[in-house]
């Protein structure tokens, strides 16, 4: 559904859409959560740092980098939340269930990286 | 504290309790919370009915709304699809306002996938809809083992889910909140849709079991 957004920026010309505006990663993208460790509150679970996804959806609200936000500090423009589709076997080596399991969550743009960046 | 005098528990009852008393000493976190609060009424960044008022909206929220929700998407396709494609306009449909700010999805249970819900790092839960939540979910066992171990979590809550139905755990974080939308059981076809969403429970709409219909018991 929000594939669509970034096809209808696309389609009009002349339209400067403003920064962070353009969803990063589309749908069905593959990216690789970072590993870094900021002192401090991080609504980025632990567990899930390092791993590999597939991203299901594109939040439609963009939203402000409410950890930046949550320190004072200026986040600058709202940016996207992608929802992340991660199986469970990539997660836990252990994992007692079926390979088709998974795990979603919504992460902040700026957790995510291109598997090719690592 | 009121410096009215105090009386012994002598008024006319034709029943016998202990009085109702509070002889713990307050918690530090309780003792924070006052002085927060008490401190920030002060500089007046709120005043004490505006804190009143929002415990009366929190109140007034329980798995009753979400169950009517569920109740209205089982028995009208059109609203169902509304719903699974935003949670929270689905719900304001039915007037059910979402005065935190939060996005909904509502996750749709089905014979090939069942949904759970969970928040690791707090207690992240779609309050709008379903009021507080249980005090197991808030606790570190059920938030911690049901990204690790879902299976055997929903077992503990007499669920077995077959090994080729995909278990998917959704883990809440900042913005968006969760709805699960339960399967209707069989056999339900002849009740309304009051009749339905009594069956629906707090505990389905999280994804820990599933709607269940006894036919007898009705």
């Amino acid at each position: 559904m929000e594939g669509s957004l970034l096809a209808k920026l696309e389609k009009i010309s002349g339209v400067v859409p403003a920064e962070g505006e353009v969803p990063v990663f589309d749908e069905g993208d593959m990216v690789v959560i970072a590993t870094r460790s900021p002192i401090g509150h991080y609504r980025m679970p632990t567990y899930l740092r390092g791993k590999i996804g597939k991203v299901e959806a594109i939040m439609p609200q963009m939203a402000m980098d409410n950890e930046e936000e949550g320190y004072g500090r200026n986040a600058g423009s709202k940016g996207h939340y992608y929802r992340v589709a991660i199986p469970m076997t990539e997660i836990w080596s252990d994992y007692i269930g079926s390979a088709n399991d998974g795990l979603r969550i919504e992460i902040f743009e700026n957790w995510l990286e291109k598997p090719s960046d690592v | 504290m009121s410096d009215h005098h105090h009386h012994d528990h002598d008024h006319d009852h034709d029943h016998d309790h202990t009085p109702i008393t509070v002889d713990e000493m307050p918690s530090y976190f309780d003792l924070m919370e006052t002085a927060v609060r008490e401190l920030l009424v002060e500089r007046k960044f709120f005043r004490a009915d505006e804190i009143r008022r929002q415990i009366e909206v929190l109140d007034s929220r329980t798995p009753a709304l979400g169950a009517k929700v569920v109740a209205r998407a089982w028995t009208d396709p059109a609203f169902k699809s509304r719903l699974l494609e935003n949670g929270r306009t689905g719900c304001e449909e039915l007037g059910i306002t979402f005065y935190d700010d939060t996005q909904l999805i509502v996750l749709e249970n089905t014979p090939e996938v069942h949904n759970l819900i969970v928040c690791t790092l707090c207690s992240c839960y779609p309050r709008p809809v379903l009021g507080l939540p249980p005090d197991w979910y808030k606790l570190k066992p059920y938030r911690a083992r049901a990204v690790y171990e879902p299976r055997s979590v929903l077992e503990e809550f007499g669920t077995s889910i077959p090994d080729d139905v995909e278990i998917r755990v959704s883990d809440s974080t900042a913005i968006i909140r969760y709805l699960v939308l339960p399967m209707r059981p069989d056999g339900t076809e002849h009740l309304n849709e009051t009749q339905l969403a009594d069956l629906v429970t707090r505990d389905a709409m999280i994804g820990v079991i599933q709607v269940a219909y006894n036919r007898e018991a009705v």
